[in-house]
């Protein structure tokens, strides 16, 4: 295990953020060029991500971090090994020419400054995501990446499906948010972890643990809503709704990868239990089946590839879950090539969608004259979407056939649900990469040409990279493919799948499915036509679901709140008063401690005084014939008690009582004149009876209570403390206040923070009415001018 | 409510009300007073002020928003407690100027934290007072 001194990755997580901060500043200044500029940040990372290569590749894990709340034993730390590095690369990689594309895509759009800033902070939460080591910082990057796919998504912000969708993609993945964050807690309780090195290390705690099914149930929360698996994969195909440097680059590498890197990550402590290996697989095949079929279903090029995404999300699921050796192998494989290719489709969905005004794909056709370096891009990409050579995504294939073959009924029903699945995206993915292209040329909404170079490097780069990555298959598994297996199996496996393809099972397979993509390819305007039909009879999917559901909350949070808060006054201070009623009085009873009555000690004459005072002061506000002699007669009994704290030492409190009972009796005497009531009471006998029982009851449960308490023996070691050191230690011989602003200051200081947003939200209410009434004096006066 | 005899007498009786707020609240420390009484003495002067002469001059004589009273009160507590930390010393610790003869309190962070109370009080009872008392005039 080696260290990173240098904490050269510790600045790496924040540069994105730092140059989402500069990059409006710089747009504003450079335009569209300051693209050029930001890729830096992006390449800079790749560079020192590769760093790590060499030593994870002999298998080193590097790890690094901070003190962050050491009380709480929390980190900021990250872990550096064959997982999160190749993820980091990816990122960075990719990333790089997201910028650049984002440049040339957006170019003289007015908002494109506050693109930038979206699309590098979201890159810097993904980085941190998949570095991360600590949970807390894990989570914390989770939750920073919905939230800024949600602005990412949202990005076009004036168009209502644009709000929905990013609203959707928001309350799906934070739902999800928040299981993974208890599905940590219940791991950390379960092995007593704080961060992934840690757990790792528990080997085998959390299976055997009992809490090892709900921690199973939570963390598949988090990684399904995140990566679109069955049914919560509605959302992937809505944020289609952003512009297409998002699609490319959360669809393919990050985003929707990050519940796979979570499933990937816990392989090795959560994996090889019955739940595992057959939930997996079943939500696995199923997500990849539904996605295949939804993909033909569509005609827009951008949603054919978002629902491929659901599908191949499915298969790396499924893969993961599998449980075998070679199905990790085959997970990894695919998803470096789904990486690659993916993103190099959707960028050129979007070059097609920019440069030809439609990315319809039934009314494109013939664009390989006018752009020609697009077509070559597109057709790399589909060959290895395709899983044909030479290319990484026929690796990749090959080792999936490879790994789940026919050795049980169990494995044979997933080589046919993967064959089926391969099979359709290998019918969309020529269908993106071949229809608009070949052909009749088609008359496009604008006049089609090669877009400029800062489009379509991108793609041509990723394509160029999965070419690579096939011919160099050694080398690329050595530094990449076998480091990434070993840290989601947890033990050191070997890749050696070549383009040279051995003559056995998975050949016959890989040929079955190209034969059946062909044959859908070819039929795909009526194998469309079939699912759309299809669709339409079943008429529902989670997406209307999704609909219903906020709807009913919606309506039930309305039918609750017409309950409780009706509005009227009276019941909410009914309401109120019987609970501060049975708070004193159902404890008391429940448990059957009743106080006995204590003895009154003999009252002296300046007592009874006081006494009869309060009483003449309560028996006043009983007969006061209207409101505000009742307010002001209230004020007497208050004035009584004061004494009484004054007579009985409590000089503070007696003091504070008469300044208390001054102002609230002259601040509600201002609101009762205000309030335009009746000037006296005058609600049916009933109405009045209730209040009376509640209100002594009320009165008897505070008594009783106090009864009560002073029954009690009284424990003086406070008082004895407060008094003792109130002058040596605080300066102060007042120990009231020196409590308040030295012994118990911070209380103070959450006190008076009450007191001013009390005081603001008194201010607004008061204000409510006053403003109103200014809006309607106003109001004639304008309406006066834009008659003249 | 606006009596002769207590619009003459209302100017004199707030001033002197505010300064034995400022007594009660300077001698808090160690005789019966501080931030919250002082605070409370400070609010019904500007009350009476407002309901004898208006609260367009009570306005006027607070120079600033009782809001914005309250808010810079409550700034100065937070600051006052957290003063300790350039000291090294855990938030909220008090710090204790040397004694100054004469004036018969002690200068410290804790004064100023009581201060902030004061003001907290002050601006946000009085705020409510003349906003409702303001609604009165209409």
């Amino acid at each position: 295990m080696g260290t990173d001194g240098l904490s050269l990755t510790f600045i790496a997580l924040f540069l994105p953020f730092i140059a989402a901060m500069v990059a409006p500043f710089l747009t504003q200044r450079m335009g569209h060029k300051a693209a050029w500029v930001l890729a830096l940040v992006p390449a800079f990372l790749f560079v020192h991500f590769a760093t790590f290569v060499g030593t994870v590749a002999s298998g080193g894990i590097v790890t690094g971090g901070h003190d962050w709340i050491p009380s709480l034993g929390v980190d900021f730390s990250w872990l550096l090994d064959g997982l999160s590095v190749t993820f980091a690369l990816l990122i960075s990689g990719i990333g790089t020419f997201i910028v650049l594309y984002s440049g040339g895509y957006l170019k003289g759009h007015e908002h494109q400054g506050r693109f930038f800033s979206f699309i590098l902070m979201f890159m810097g939460a993904m980085q941190g995501l998949v570095i991360s080591d600590s949970f807390l910082m894990l989570f914390v990057f989770w939750e920073l990446t919905s939230i800024t796919s949600f602005l990412l998504i949202g990005f076009d912000h004036a168009r209502e499906a644009s709000r929905r969708a990013a609203m959707q993609a928001l309350i799906v993945t934070g739902m999800g948010g928040l299981a993974l964050l208890a599905g940590l807690l219940v791991i950390w309780s379960a092995t007593g972890a704080t961060s992934l090195s840690g757990l790792l290390e528990t080997d085998g705690v959390l299976r055997e643990s009992a809490l090892y099914g709900l921690a199973f149930l939570l963390i598949l929360g988090g990684a399904f809503t995140k990566s679109a698996q069955f049914p919560f994969h509605f959302w992937l195909p809505n944020a289609m709704e952003a512009p297409t440097p998002v699609s490319a680059y959360l669809h393919s590498a990050t985003m929707v990868k990050a519940g796979v890197y979570l499933l990937m990550r816990l392989n090795p402590v959560m994996g090889e239990t019955v739940l595992w290996e057959t939930v997996l697989p079943l939500f696995g095949g199923a997500t990849l089946l539904v996605g295949g079929f939804l993909a033909v279903r569509q005609s827009d090029l951008k949603l054919m590839l978002a629902y491929t995404t659901v599908a191949s999300l499915g298969l790396l699921v499924m893969l993961t879950g599998f449980g075998s050796e070679h199905a990790i192998e085959a997970a990894v494989l695919y998803l470096i090539a789904h990486s690659l290719f993916k993103g190099a489709l959707f960028m050129v969905a979007g070059i097609i969608d920019h440069e030809a005004g439609t990315r319809d794909v039934t009314s494109l056709g013939g664009l390989r004259k006018a752009m020609p370096i697009t077509f070559g891009a597109a057709l790399v990409a589909a060959i290895s979407m395709g899983g044909l050579p030479p290319l990484f995504g026929f690796l990749a294939k090959e080792e999936i056939y490879y790994a789940l073959g026919f050795s049980s009924i169990w494995s044979a029903l997933f080589t046919i649900v993967a064959i089926l699945g391969n099979a359709l995206m290998f019918a969309i993915g020529f269908a993106v990469a071949l229809k608009p292209f070949l052909g009749a040329e088609v008359k496009t909404p604008s006049h089609a040409h090669e877009g400029p170079p800062l489009l379509w490097l991108g793609p041509v780069v990723l394509g160029g990279a999965s070419l690579l990555a096939a011919f160099l298959s050694p080398l690329t598994h050595r530094l990449f493919s076998m480091p990434m297996a070993r840290a989601v199996a947890g033990e050191p496996l070997e890749i050696d799948i070549s383009l040279i393809p051995s003559i056995g099972l998975p050949l016959l397979l890989s040929l079955v499915t190209v034969a059946l993509g062909y044959a859908i390819y070819w039929t795909l305007g009526d194998v469309r036509q079939r699912v759309g039909a299809a669709l339409r009879v079943i008429g529902w999917g989670p997406d209307k679901g999704f609909d219903q559901a906020v709807r009913g909350i919606v309506r039930g949070a309305h039918r609750i709140t017409g309950l409780i808060q009706n509005g009227r006054m009276e019941t909410y201070m009914t309401m109120t008063f019987a609970v501060i009623a049975a708070a004193f009085l159902v404890p008391l009873i429940w448990a059957g401690e009743m106080p006995s009555f204590p003895e009154l000690p003999v009252l002296t004459l300046y007592e009874i005084v006081v006494i009869a005072i309060a009483i003449i002061g309560l028996g006043a506000v009983l007969y006061a014939d209207d409101r505000l002699t009742a307010i002001v007669s209230l004020g007497i009994q208050g004035f009584a008690v004061a004494l009484i704290f004054l007579l009985f030492g409590a000089p503070d409190l007696g003091f504070t009582q008469f300044m208390v009972e001054t102002l609230s009796v002259v601040i509600l005497a201002l609101v009762i004149t205000r309030l335009k009531l009746a000037k006296s009471d005058h609600r049916p006998t009933r109405e009045k009876l209730i209040d009376v029982t509640v209100a002594s009851l009320c009165g008897i449960g505070l008594m009783l209570a106090l009864f009560k308490v002073t029954a009690l023996t009284f424990d003086p070691a406070l008082s004895v403390f407060f008094t003792e050191y109130s002058r040596s230690i605080a300066h102060g011989r007042n120990i009231v206040n020196v409590i308040l602003v030295d012994y118990r200051g911070v209380d103070t200081m959450g006190e008076i923070a009450v007191v001013m947003a009390a005081g603001l939200a008194i201010l607004a209410l008061v204000r409510v009415r006053l403003g109103r009434r200014i809006m309607h004096a106003e109001m004639p006066a304008s309406s006066k001018e834009t008659a003249a | 409510m606006r009596t002769l005899i207590l619009r003459t007498i209302a100017p004199y009786l707030s001033a002197l009300m505010m300064i034995f707020s400022v007594f009660v609240l300077l001698r808090g420390h160690n005789d019966p007073g501080g931030g919250f009484i002082g605070g409370l003495l400070a609010a019904s002067a500007f009350a009476i002020y407002g309901i004898a002469s208006g609260v367009a001059s009570a306005r006027r004589a607070m120079r600033f928003h009782p809001m914005a009273i309250a808010g810079s009160g409550l700034a100065m507590s937070v600051l006052a407690g957290l003063a300790s930390i350039l000291f090294g010393v855990p938030f909220m610790t008090g710090l204790w100027a040397p004694p100054i003869p004469g004036i018969g309190f002690e200068v410290s962070s804790v004064l100023f934290f009581d201060l902030g109370v004061y003001l907290v009080v002050l601006g946000a009872v009085t705020s409510i007072a003349l906003a409702l008392e303001e609604r009165d005039e209409e």
